[in-house]
C-alpha cells in the first residue's frame, strides 16, 4: 500500500514536472522561432553558421539551407520541387543563362547591387545578364587547378598539365568528381580554350581522361577529394584550387596550389532571387547581404570552402594571413592565366558525362 | 444456409484484416512501380523529358559498355560478398549455437550483432579511416615490419567488400544460429550412432538441414548488398560504379529520370529472378 501510494505521488510529481518541462521548451521554442523562413538552394560554403546567423538575426528570419554539387544535381532538386519552394538560388556562373531559360530566376534591379565594388574581371555580365536584365550576381570565384602536397612532389613538375596523366606519380593523384572543371583542364592541357571546346574534341579528351584514371588512386566529391590530400593518402588533386587548400592553410602549411603554364580553369558561383519565390524582397536582402563586404568576408572563408570574394572591398575585412591563404595579391595574373568553365550545349554535355562515366568504369 | 452466412461473414472479416496492407502495397509499390515502369519507357531529349513509349533506354542499356559494367560490377561484388559472408557466418553461428553453453548464447548473439547498432554511413567511413595509407591495418602491419610500404586498400573494391561483408556476416549468423539451433540434437546422435564421424554427421545431416537458414541468409544479403549505394561509394573511391551509383549519376547529375527507372527496372529484374532461384531451390528442397 504504501509502495502504491509512494509510486503514485512520483508518478505525478514526474507528469507535473514532465509537463512543467514541455511548457517550458515550448516557451522558449516559440521566443526562438523566427517570424519568417527563407528557403535557399546553395553550395556547400553558404551553410556555415558564422555566415548565415548574422543575417538570420538581424532581420529575424530562419534561413533553410539545402547543398548541392553541380548544377545538374541542383536543377534536378528544383525538377522535383514545387514552384515556390525555394527563394534563393546559388549556381554557377556559367550556367546562369541555363537557369534564366529555365524561367526559373527573378530580374534583380540594377541599382540594387554593388556591382561597382566587384572586381571588373568577375562581375561577368555575359553570364549574370541576360537582353539587358540582370538575374544573378557573382558572388565568389576561384581556381580549378591542381593541388599538391609540396613536401612530396616535386612543384616545378606541377607546372606542367601533362603531370596529370603521366605515370610520374601513378596512384598518388586523386580526380575531383565533377566533370566540366576536369574536362575543361583536359582540354586546356590539350591546347584547346575552354570556349572552343566542342564534340569534335572528345575523342582526345577521352584519351587523356581515360590516361588520367589509369594513373588516380580516387575520383571524389569535395570532402573525399580535400579529406585524401590532407591525410596523405594522394599528394596531388586534378580539379583543385585554393578552395581546397586555403581552408586548411593553418594545420596543413604542406599543401599549396598552382596554375600550370597551360593555364587553369576559373569558377565563380553566382546567386539569385528565384521567379516563383512568395518573398522576393527578403530574397533580394539575402543577396545584398551575402554581397556586402562582411558577407563576402564570411563567404570567403567559409568553413566548407575558401574561394576570393566578388566584393574587392571585403579585404576590408579579411586579416593579412586569411588574404595570404586566398593568395589576394596575385588576382590580376591569375585572373589572366585562367579561362571559365566550358558552356556545352544539351549534347555536347550528355557527351560529356558519358565520357566521365566511361571514365569511371576504366 | 448458416453455414453459406458464417462463410460470407469469415470472408468479409479475412477481407476486413488484408485489406489495409493491401491497400498500403498497391499505394507504395504497385502504383511506384507501374509509374517508373511507365517513365522507363520516356525518353530525355536535351533538356526536356519526352513520353516516347519505348525501349531505346533498355536498348542505350546494353549498347553502352560504361552502363552494362554497372551491373556486372554490382553482380561481382555481390556474388563475392555473399560467399564470404556465409563462409564466415557458418562457423560463428556454429559457434554460437554449438559450443557457447545455452546460458551465454543470448550474449553472444548481442556481441555478434553490435556493429548494427551504429549507423551504416557512419560504419562505412570508420572503415576508410581503418584501410587507408596510414590507417590502422597498414600502421600495425608497418610496425611489426610484415610490409615495407603501405597496402593499397582503401578506395578499392576490396574496401567495399569489406564494408559489405563486415554487415552480412551479423544478418547471416542471425539466420544460420536460427536454423542450427532449431535443429533436434537426436538427428546427430543417430547418425553418430549409425557410425557417421564428425565430418560425415556435418556433411550429410548438419549441413544439409541448414540449407534453408543459408539460403535465406545468402538472399537477402544478395538483395541488400546488390541494391546498396553508400558502401561502394565511400569505399570504393569511384574507381568503378556499381549499377545503384549509376542511377545516381542519371539522376543527380542529368536529372534523366527515364533513364535512371530504366536501370532501377533492370535491377528489379535481377533481384526478381534471384528470388525466384531461391524460392524453387526452397520448394524442391522441401519435396
Amino acid at each position: 500500500m504504501f509502495r502504491h501510494v509512494s509510486t503514485g505521488k512520483t508518478r505525478n510529481k514526474l507528469l507535473g514536472g514532465a509537463a512543467t518541462f514541455l511548457l517550458g521548451a515550448i516557451a522558449v521554442a516559440n521566443s526562438a522561432q523566427a517570424t519568417e523562413e527563407l528557403n535557399a538552394l546553395v553550395w556547400c560554403d553558404h551553410t556555415d553558421p558564422a555566415l548565415i546567423e548574422p543575417f538570420e538575426k538581424k532581420y529575424d528570419v530562419k534561413v533553410n539551407l539545402k547543398e548541392y554539387e553541380g548544377t545538374g544535381a541542383g536543377l534536378s532538386i528544383i525538377e522535383q520541387s514545387r514552384p515556390g519552394d525555394w527563394d534563393v538560388f546559388v549556381i554557377d556562373g556559367v550556367d546562369v543563362h541555363r537557369a534564366v531559360e529555365m524561367d526559373l530566376l527573378a530580374e534583380i534591379p540594377a541599382d540594387a547591387l554593388p556591382t561597382s565594388d566587384l572586381f571588373p574581371e568577375v562581375v561577368m555580365a555575359e553570364n549574370n545578364v541576360v537582353d539587358g536584365k540582370t538575374y544573378a550576381v557573382t558572388e565568389k570565384f576561384g581556381y580549378n587547378t591542381i593541388s599538391f602536397d609540396k613536401t612530396k612532389v616535386d612543384p616545378k613538375d606541377m607546372e606542367d598539365m601533362s603531370v596529370i596523366w603521366s605515370d610520374k606519380y601513378a596512384g598518388r593523384i586523386a580526380i575531383y568528381d565533377y566533370y566540366l572543371p576536369v574536362i575543361g583542364l583536359v582540354g586546356l592541357g590539350l591546347g584547346i580554350d575552354t570556349a572552343d571546346l566542342g564534340a569534335d574534341d572528345m575523342d582526345a579528351i577521352k584519351e587523356k581522361l581515360f590516361a588520367m584514371k589509369k594513373v588516380s588512386k580516387q575520383v571524389g566529391e569535395v570532402v573525399s577529394s580535400q579529406t585524401a590530400l590532407a591525410t596523405g593518402e594522394v599528394d596531388i588533386l586534378v580539379g583543385g584550387g585554393e578552395w581546397i587548400t586555403a581552408v586548411l592553410s593553418e594545420d596543413k602549411p604542406n599543401l599549396d596550389w598552382v596554375i600550370p603554364k597551360q593555364g587553369g580553369l576559373r569558377w565563380a558561383q553566382s546567386i539569385g532571387v528565384m521567379k516563383e519565390s512568395a518573398k522576393p524582397d527578403l530574397a533580394l536582402k539575402f543577396v545584398q547581404y551575402i554581397l556586402s563586404p562582411e558577407g563576402q568576408a564570411r563567404l570567403a572563408t567559409s568553413s566548407c570552402y575558401w574561394g576570393m570574394p566578388a566584393n574587392s572591398k571585403a579585404g576590408e575585412n579579411l586579416s593579412d594571413a586569411q588574404k595570404a591563404a586566398l593568395r589576394w595579391d596575385d588576382q590580376p595574373e591569375y585572373l589572366k592565366n585562367s579561362q571559365l568553365y566550358p558552356i556545352p550545349d544539351a549534347d555536347l554535355d550528355a557527351q560529356m558525362q558519358d565520357a566521365w562515366v566511361e571514365m569511371l568504369q576504366q | 444456409m448458416a453455414q453459406a452466412t458464417l462463410e460470407t461473414r469469415e470472408n468479409r472479416r479475412a477481407w476486413g484484416f488484408v485489406t489495409p496492407a493491401l491497400l498500403w502495397t498497391v499505394a507504395f509499390f504497385v502504383i511506384p512501380f507501374v509509374v517508373m515502369a511507365a517513365i522507363s519507357l520516356a525518353t530525355r531529349k536535351g533538356r526536356d523529358i519526352v513520353m516516347a513509349w519505348n525501349l531505346d533506354n533498355y536498348i542505350t542499356f546494353f549498347e553502352k559498355a560504361h552502363l552494362l559494367k554497372g551491373l556486372f560490377v554490382s553482380l561481382e561484388i555481390t556474388f563475392t560478398v555473399t560467399i564470404i559472408s556465409v563462409i564466415l557466418a557458418y562457423p560463428l553461428a556454429w559457434i554460437i549455437a554449438e559450443r557457447v553453453p545455452q546460458k551465454w548464447q543470448r550474449m553472444a548473439l548481442i556481441l555478434a550483432i553490435l556493429p548494427f547498432w551504429t549507423s551504416y554511413v557512419v560504419r562505412s567511413y570508420s572503415w576508410l579511416l581503418v584501410l587507408a595509407k596510414n590507417g590502422v591495418i597498414n600502421n600495425a602491419l608497418l610496425h611489426i615490419g610484415l610490409i615495407a610500404e603501405p597496402l593499397e586498400l582503401a578506395s578499392t573494391r576490396t574496401a567495399t567488400v569489406i564494408g559489405f561483408v563486415h554487415f552480412f556476416v551479423m544478418l547471416l549468423t542471425l539466420t544460420i544460429y536460427a536454423n542450427l539451433v532449431q535443429m533436434p540434437p537426436n538427428y546427430r546422435r543417430a547418425a553418430a550412432d549409425l557410425g557417421a564421424n564428425g565430418f560425415q554427421v556435418f556433411w550429410h545431416v548438419v549441413l544439409p538441414l541448414t540449407l534453408p537458414g543459408i539460403m535465406v541468409g545468402a538472399f537477402l544479403t544478395f538483395v541488400l548488398c546488390i541494391g546498396d549505394y553508400i558502401t561502394p561509394q565511400i569505399l570504393g573511391g569511384n574507381n568503378e560504379l556499381a549499377l545503384p551509383q549509376v542511377i545516381m549519376l542519371q539522376l543527380g547529375r542529368r536529372a534523366d529520370f527515364p533513364m535512371a527507372a530504366t536501370l532501377s527496372i533492370i535491377l528489379m529484374a535481377v533481384v526478381t529472378l534471384a528470388y525466384i532461384a531461391c524460392a524453387r531451390w526452397l520448394k524442391m528442397e522441401r519435396t
